[in-house]
């Protein structure tokens, strides 16, 4: 890969004062767990910016990665969160800005230096050792304070009982299937102890079944090790249901910050409405703080009057109660009736313009079929001015 | 095992006889047919010209053979041959590796040329190539003076052959491992490095197990090229009987003699020791590739 790395102007960033971190992640209205003044960040990113060619991968990024968490940066593809993992694994250095961990400046520091473990997504392992020699790899590689064979082994044995994969020691990779590949990757990046555990996109290779047990073993083993882990996936489900914070970047920035739950329910950004709530859009206009689009009435408080859109997610329909209309009825036309388990998901048409509801599924409630009328209603959402 | 064909019996696996073996059905059709011509062609192009040479010398007889295959001279001319193309394809080895890695991981002005530049030895004519080597590297040669003020006897000795014979071989060792260095992801060269390996530890232990079977192959090629070569060889080499005497020269004056008999015994020699040493380097390489499943 070749590319020109720009010069960036000096920035004394040790000598200023310390990194407004609260400021850079003003989307966040509370953002929690905390940073404790105390106890520095397990990882700072302070003001990173990084630049490929003439493409910008990352724009002034502040970050604290709290000790011991999970957290999950979830993107589209370009929108740098690749990058943010390299650079925090010392494999791209940062045109602008710190990397710290604790309080420990690594911005300069190679990767092999930065004790961190690197899953990748296509598990990169070294086919010409044996899952036990793959393991081994980061203690056999260390030049001060070497295990001696026998804590080697036990490190190992110990390694793959966690990722379950013992009895496996002597394969090959070749001989692996993709998702015992990656556990022997998890394995691995776990050996040498890692003061960060980075995962890019560490499931995106694999089939969803073999996703979704993975997914509970990588916060199984979070729990066990409770080492501070970032991983990286363009799927908000995953990322929603496995981190403890969820970092949610576009176009090299970071839009929010914040647990699952905050970034669902109160999307800072229509683009994390968009994005992570895979929100129908209704066009509409706000006028004294109410959205009104076809049909449809909700509050919009702190929009200012004119165009603007609603971020309405498929499970915040009801179903409306025809005898009493409050005026935020929809009268749709159901289109498709997938059979589906949980909620009842049906792509529906509301004069022409079709969306996804999923409503819940209620005793005596006949599961609705393709060219019924339904009446729903709207109970959440979020309504943003429309882009200039 | 089920059998597709329409009119095999639905009850009971069938007894996998020799015939239903060759009979399968397969995804990739035409294993008799490529078989064949195969063998057909490499019967008539390798092993019938081969073995022709083995019958020539069988009909020999024992003392004559030894002392033909094994006199003193024919010995002095193998271990020139042999040993000059190990040295040859070892510098290849080595130089070809470290000019494939150049070609691969870097972008440079002239790399287009240099690439070009890596096949020259396949397309100039050898005879070519031993008369410039010859001239570069004669006592009063832009080489040779300088290495004879050195107390080095280049051309005219074995080390010309040695040279002679790099020459000729160093295109294999890069076009060999230039692709698999290509293919080789640089994820696990970014994973070593995170594990903590320095760019050394990398080399040795993460890149190098993964480039040698290519370079093996590579190796293998060039040896070979090596003790088959003679256009180039009798220009530099001096030729003298006992000291820069290659074999292949040996067994053409042999011919010019029309002692086809000797000539043969010679080449049976030859082609047990080069097949021993190629299934050799070919047993070292299947080793090395045991984890690919």
């Amino acid at each position: 890969m070749a590319y020109d790395r720009p010069d960036a102007p000096e920035t004394d960033v040790n000598a200023g004062p310390a990194p407004d971190l609260a400021a850079s992640n003003r989307d966040a209205p509370s953002r929690a767990p905390t940073p404790d003044a105390s106890a520095p960040a397990a990882i700072t990113l302070d003001h990173v910016s990084k630049q490929f060619a003439r493409f910008p991968a990352l724009r002034d990024v502040a970050l604290a990665v709290q000790p011991g968490e999970l957290l999950a940066v979830v993107g589209p593809s370009g929108s740098g969160k690749t990058t943010l993992l390299r650079l925090i694994a010392g494999l791209e250095f940062p045109d602008q800005g710190r990397i710290l961990f604790g309080d420990e400046d690594v911005t300069l520091a190679k990767a092999s230096d930065r004790r961190v473990g690197f899953v990748f997504q296509q598990y990169a392992l070294f086919k010409h050792m044996s899952v036990a020699r793959n393991v081994a790899f980061g203690l056999d590689v260390r030049r001060r304070d070497r295990p001696n064979r026998k804590h080697r082994d036990a490190r190992v044995a110990e390694l793959l009982k966690l990722v379950e994969l013992e009895g496996l020691a002597k394969r090959y990779p070749m001989q692996l299937s993709g998702g015992q590949r990656q556990r022997v990757a998890l394995a691995r990046a776990l050996a040498v102890s890692p003061r960060v555990l980075l995962l890019d996109e560490p499931f995106g290779a694999l089939d969803a079944t073999v996703r979704k047990s993975l997914r509970r073993e990588l916060r199984r083993i979070h729990d066990a090790t409770q080492v501070t882990t970032v991983f990286i996936t363009h799927d908000q489900e995953e990322a929603l249901e496995l981190a403890d914070r969820v970092v949610v970047l576009n176009q090299g920035r970071i839009e929010q910050v914040g647990v699952p739950e905050e970034i669902l329910s109160r999307p800072a950004t229509a683009f994390v409405a968009g994005f992570v709530g895979q929100a129908n859009v209704f066009d509409g206009e706000v006028r004294a703080e109410v959205f009104e689009a076809a049909g449809m009435r909700l509050p919009a408080e702190g929009v200012a009057d004119g165009p603007a859109q609603a971020y309405i997610r498929a499970d915040q329909f009801a179903l409306g109660d025809a005898a009493n209309e409050d005026g935020g009825g929809l009268e749709v036309l159901v289109r498709r009736a997938p059979p589906c388990t949980g909620l009842v998901r049906l792509e529906v048409d509301l004069e022409g313009r079709l969306f996804e509801a999923a409503l819940p599924r209620r005793e005596g409630f006949a599961t609705p079929a393709a060219g019924d009328r339904l009446r729903l209603k709207v109970v959440g959402g979020r309504v943003f001015s429309s882009p200039a | 095992m089920v059998s597709l064909a329409p009119d095999a019996p639905l009850t009971g696996a069938a007894p996998l006889t020799r015939r239903s073996l060759f009979r399968r059905r397969s995804a990739v059709p035409g294993f008799g047919l490529t078989l064949g011509i195969t063998l057909l062609v490499l019967s008539l192009i390798v092993l019938i010209p081969l073995s022709s040479v083995a019958i020539k010398a069988a009909g020999m007889g024992w003392p004559d053979f030894a002392a033909a295959a094994f006199s003193t001279r024919a010995l002095d001319a193998y271990r020139l041959s042999f040993g000059a193309a190990l040295i040859g394809a070892g510098i290849n080895g080595v130089f070809g590796a470290l000019t494939a890695w150049a070609l691969v991981r870097y972008r440079f002005p002239g790399r287009t040329l240099l690439n070009g530049l890596v096949d020259l030895p396949f397309a100039l004519p050898t005879a070519v190539a031993g008369i410039a080597l010859a001239t570069l590297y004669a006592p009063n040669g832009l080489f040779g003076s300088a290495l004879a003020k050195a107390g080095i006897k280049s051309a005219y000795s074995p080390l010309g052959v040695v040279i002679a014979l790099t020459f000729v071989g160093l295109p294999f060792v890069v076009r060999t491992v230039e692709p698999v260095l290509r293919d080789l992801s640089t994820d696990v060269e970014e994973a070593s490095a995170t594990l903590g390996a320095g760019r050394l530890q990398t080399i040795a232990r993460v890149v190098a197990p993964a480039l040698i079977p290519a370079w093996l192959t590579g190796f293998a090629l060039a040896f070979a090229r090596g003790v088959g070569e003679y256009g180039s060889v009798i220009f530099i080499a001096g030729n003298m009987p006992f000291k820069t005497e290659i074999a292949p020269l040996l067994i053409t004056m042999q011919l010019e003699q029309f002692d086809y008999a000797s000539a043969s015994a010679i080449a049976v020699v030859m082609l047990g020791v080069s097949f021993l040493l190629l299934f050799l380097i070919n047993a070292i390489q299947a080793w090395s590739r045991r984890h690919e499943g």
